[in-house]
């Protein structure tokens, strides 16, 4: 008894807690650490370039870094700095939307199927089966190809990506709403009488919320991925500095040939500290949702 | 029974095909714009064939997309083409068909795939394993962790990163391309070392980008085993390191790492097609490029429906391999 | 029995002594543990889920694994001592000096290679270097003293029952025919009518060999029927050794004592008496004899000053302070 009580006056705060999991939880610590950075770079790039530079015409013409450009600028005269900025927060944008939009499908129709079971089930399995061989890439490959080049927009894009971008969320959902179905606490809950919403929202919800926020951040993480390979390929949308898309025109000018080694290395970096950061927090997150990973460090 | 389940599997396989030329065949008539009808406006605006090329050409998609047909029956004629592996002709390179581009550049995408995916799977799943082994050499768990640091870097950023280290500052191999100018391909031996020459920073971006997720992997599965109860029996009976490593570590790594490697596969020859663009390799990458670039739609769209059928077929090929792996699932 | 005893001891272990470091402290998970054992002699080691039964296995193969460490001690498998040997001279030592059967033999195999395979490794990482033929011989008699079909050899552990996996890891723990063997709750999986197969078929290659066994299990009743002598471990002590007729009729340590009388029999039947109290935490030995605050002879001398071991009549050991004045 005396113990116990002794413990609970010692206990730390809720946030140092925190802090002391993420000490020892590294890869999420770095992850978020860079994540901070990237935010930061953009906010207050925002703040202090001016977007209109991020564009063709706006600048001299393949200037090395220096410092009136630090960044240097490209062929078609972008200041790369500005660009970064915008090309960062277009990217962040068309993660968001697509991570969003493919998590909530994803949470959605993994629920449904593994909650109802059944006919809806087998049906929601199938069409995910069937689509897991299918290279996502090219089919989007497809899509953004038969559009009209003009109509491409990062909305656009977020669109064609999230697509054929929810299969993997919708199996993680369904599976683990699956076993949680079997656990006790829904069982009792189904006997004492609590409607299917009810189970949904108060029971499972909450279990579900550490491999929802893991599926979210993988999501982003292929929404990311996916706009960038689109974008190397000169699928993106051409005008905006879509970091991809960056790389497609420095690769086009024979950027590496001519010397002008600045204009595709920038964004590839770039890309190396967003991709890095995602791949962290998510490992980061895994541990926090399973604990058998946990134990096994 | 086996002829059942491989009846299956093969339905399947169709099932998935079909679903992928479904997609291609709707996807273009669901665009507000006629892509292709616009790609001949462009054509003879300047004037890049004569009258009787375009014609040809005319009346050939006429025919394949059946413009004036309607949908049901051009959607019919659309999958009879694809059983005979007619994808048309190229609009850019008329008089090729599409299958004839496709098959002029499988050969160097196929040698590019083959030994960039054995190599990192080979090498990713060696070092995590023995990443994992508490009595591995400290030296080996060293060299595991850069690896895996590299897991967040898909391959074409690790062929930019290339590009500027090796190619750009150090100067030590050629920036793109399969062929210095002015060394012609005649089958001498000098000109296949240039070839191998431009192909080592591709094949090594390939193998760099994703030899640390099979690192990570194959060590939590190797995590996972050293607490199998028939690894602790092993030790129990006095066997040597290296036996237990080979027949009670490895040989039960293998199964789920096989599939993995197929689940990986449209992901590995994706990253295959934008290394070759990248680097500007003769191949389906270059091909496929060229084409966006052009609007050279049918090629765009056999490539897709090509590679599709590829890997799925590949897919379910492997799946015929798990038995030979697993004894547990031969009795299935 | 009785000209076993006049025989040198097959295995001795001696002052054995085992720690786990873990971050919430300190465990010693085996705290000086001495006792001595004939060839062909059956030994019985009974005692609560963690009172250290298993680490005492472990620690005779030597494999006792991090954060666990042998602190001191010494285990003589006829006259050699096994913790002075090297890494490689006692890897050759397991299954040819001292063999171990596992507890859990339903995954003890592994599934993708077949039976014989596992036999014959056993073998060839032994230095037996015989033609393949005579290799396969020696295993298919192995299978065929423990009762099971040479059709075996050819076949995977998933193709086997429980029992039949149990009989496969004893053909492989004789193998090499060792001096002692090691079975750790060998039927802890099986049902009643298995358990009893599998019993003797230990008990016959065991006269086969002539080697001296340790069976590791918490069933009583099972263990009568089949040992010579019992074991009684409490948090990692060992606090008696008796034959078991003597146990039985006249337990020496308290909680032996209570042990016994907690088995059903036909007096007591559908009264089912537990031993009062929990078995306490490694990380927090109560002070002097570690059973004191559930003994119901506790003795004031018991909470300061940790017992004995004691050697009394009939080469019976107790670790108790009633018997301090007996020697």
């Amino acid at each position: 008894m005396t113990d116990a009580t002794l413990v609970m006056s010692l206990r730390p705060s809720r946030f140092w807690l925190a802090m002391r999991y993420i000490r020892r939880n590294k890869s999420l610590a770095i992850g978020l650490a860079v994540m901070l950075f990237l935010i930061a770079f953009t906010v207050i790039g925002f703040l202090t370039i001016n977007p209109r530079h991020a564009y063709p015409l706006s600048a001299a013409t393949r200037q090395a870094p220096s410092w009136k450009y630090p960044l240097g600028t490209d062929f078609f005269g972008r200041d790369l700095l500005a660009a970064m900025v915008v090309g960062m927060w277009q990217t962040a944008a068309i993660g968001l939307i697509a991570g969003g939009i493919g998590t909530m499908i994803g949470v959605f129709l993994g629920f449904v199927s593994a909650y109802f079971g059944g006919l809806i089930d087998a049906i929601i399995k199938t069409i995910c089966q069937i689509l897991t061989p299918i290279p996502v890439l090219l089919i989007q490959v497809v899509v953004a190809g038969s559009l009209d080049k003009r109509d491409v927009t990062i909305m656009v894009m977020a669109l064609i990506i999230v697509m054929l971008g929810w299969m993997g969320t919708t199996l993680v959902v369904r599976s683990q709403v699956l076993t949680m179905k079997e656990r006790q606490f829904v069982a009792v809950a189904k006997l004492s009488g609590v409607g299917s919403m009810g189970i949904i929202f108060k029971e499972i919800m909450p279990n579900l919320l550490p491999f929802i926020a893991a599926a979210f951040v993988v999501q982003v993480f292929q929404a990311v991925f996916a706009s960038f390979y689109l974008a190397v390929l000169g699928l993106g949308p051409l005008r905006e500095p879509l970091l991809g898309n960056i790389i497609w025109s420095a690769q086009g000018q024979g950027a590496f040939f001519n010397g002008w080694w600045w204009w595709p290395i920038e964004p590839a970096i770039a890309m190396v500290l967003i991709l890095g950061s995602l791949a962290l927090i998510n490992m980061g997150l895994d541990e926090l949702a399973n604990p058998r990973v946990r134990k096994s460090e | 029974m086996i002829l059942r389940l491989i009846f299956r599997r093969v339905l399947f396989l169709f099932v998935v095909i079909w679903c992928a030329s479904s997609i291609v065949f709707i996807i273009p008539r669901l665009s507000k714009t006629n892509a292709i009808r616009e790609r001949f406006a462009e054509l003879s605006r300047t004037g890049g064939f004569s009258p009787d090329d375009l014609e040809k050409i005319i009346a050939s998609y006429s025919k394949q997309f059946g413009l004036d047909a309607p949908l049901w029956q051009q959607y019919q004629d659309y999958l009879g083409n694809i059983l005979h592996m007619d994808f048309g002709y190229s609009l850019n390179r008329y008089p090729m068909t599409v299958t004839q581009v496709i098959v002029t550049a499988i050969p160097s995408t196929l040698g590019l795939l083959l030994v960039t995916t054995v190599l990192s799977f080979l090498i990713g799943n060696f070092l995590g394993a023995l990443s994992a082994w508490p009595k591995a050499p400290n030296w080996v768990r060293a060299m595991a962790t850069p690896f895996v640091l590299l897991t967040g870097v898909p391959p074409i950023i690790m062929g930019v990163l290339l590009l500027f280290f090796i190619g750009f500052r150090l100067q030590l191999l050629p920036l793109g391309g399969a062929h210095t100018i002015g060394i012609v391909p005649d089958g001498s031996l000098s000109s296949y070392l240039d070839l191998l020459l431009h192909l080592i920073l591709p094949s090594l971006a390939l193998i760099l980008g994703s030899v640390g997720g099979w690192v990570l992997s194959m060590r939590g599965m190797g995590i996972t085993i050293q607490g199998e109860d028939y690894v602790n029996f092993a030790e129990h009976k006095g066997l040597t390191g290296k036996v237990i490593f080979r027949d009670y570590y490895l040989r039960n790594t293998l199964l789920p790492q096989a599939t993995a490697l197929a689940l990986a596969l449209g992901t590995v020859v994706t990253s295959a097609i934008v290394i070759e663009g990248l680097f500007g390799l003769p191949g389906i990458g270059q091909a496929l490029n060229s084409a966006i670039r052009s609007n050279d739609f049918p090629v765009i769209y056999g490539i897709v429906l090509f590679i599709t059928a590829a890997v799925a077929t590949l897919m379910v090929a492997m799946e015929f391999v798990y038995p030979l792996l697993d004894p547990r699932i031969r009795n299935q | 029995m009785a000209d076993a005893l006049h025989k040198s001891p097959i295995l001795t272990v001696s002052n054995l002594e085992v720690t786990y470091y873990t971050d919430a402290g300190r465990a010693k998970a085996l705290d000086d543990v001495s006792f001595t054992l004939n060839a062909g002699e059956k030994l019985g080691m009974v005692g609560e889920s963690g009172s250290g039964k298993s680490t005492l296995a472990l620690a005779m193969m030597r494999m006792i694994k991090p954060p666990g460490r042998i602190e001191a001690g010494h285990v003589f498998v006829g006259g050699t001592d096994l913790m002075a040997l090297s890494d490689e001279d006692m890897r050759q030592a397991r299954l040819s000096k001292i063999a171990y059967i596992p507890q859990g033999a339903m995954n003890s195999l592994n599934p993708v290679i077949r039976i014989g395979a596992q036999l014959v490794d056993a073998l060839r990482s032994h230095g037996i270097r015989d033609s393949r033929a005579q290799i396969e011989e020696r295993c298919i008699n192995a299978l065929k003293s423990v009762d099971l079909d040479p059709a075996v050899f050819r076949m995977y552990p998933h193709e086997l029952s429980g029992g039949m996996k149990q009989r496969v890891c004893i053909a492989i723990g004789i193998l090499l025919q060792p001096q002692v063997i090691i079975a750790d709750e060998p039927t802890s999986a099986l049902d009643v009518v298995t358990q009893r197969q599998v019993m003797e078929t230990i008990d016959r290659v065991k006269n086969q060999i002539n080697a001296a066994v340790i069976l590791i299990g918490h069933d009583m009743g099972l263990m009568a029927q089949f040992v010579d002598r019992v074991a009684v471990m409490y948090s990692g002590r060992l606090v008696e050794v008796s034959t078991v007729r003597e146990m039985f009729t006249n337990p020496l340590h308290p909680y032996t004592a209570a042990l016994i009388s907690s088995l059903p029999n036909l007096q007591n039947k559908g009264v089912f008496q537990g031993i009062p109290g929990l078995a306490p935490s490694l990380l927090r030995l109560p002070s002097g004899c570690a059973f004191h605050p559930r003994c119901t002879k506790m003795m004031e001398v018991c909470q300061s000053t940790r017992p004995l071991t004691r050697t009394l009549e009939s080469n019976r050991l107790v670790t108790c302070h009633l018997y301090d004045a007996v020697v």
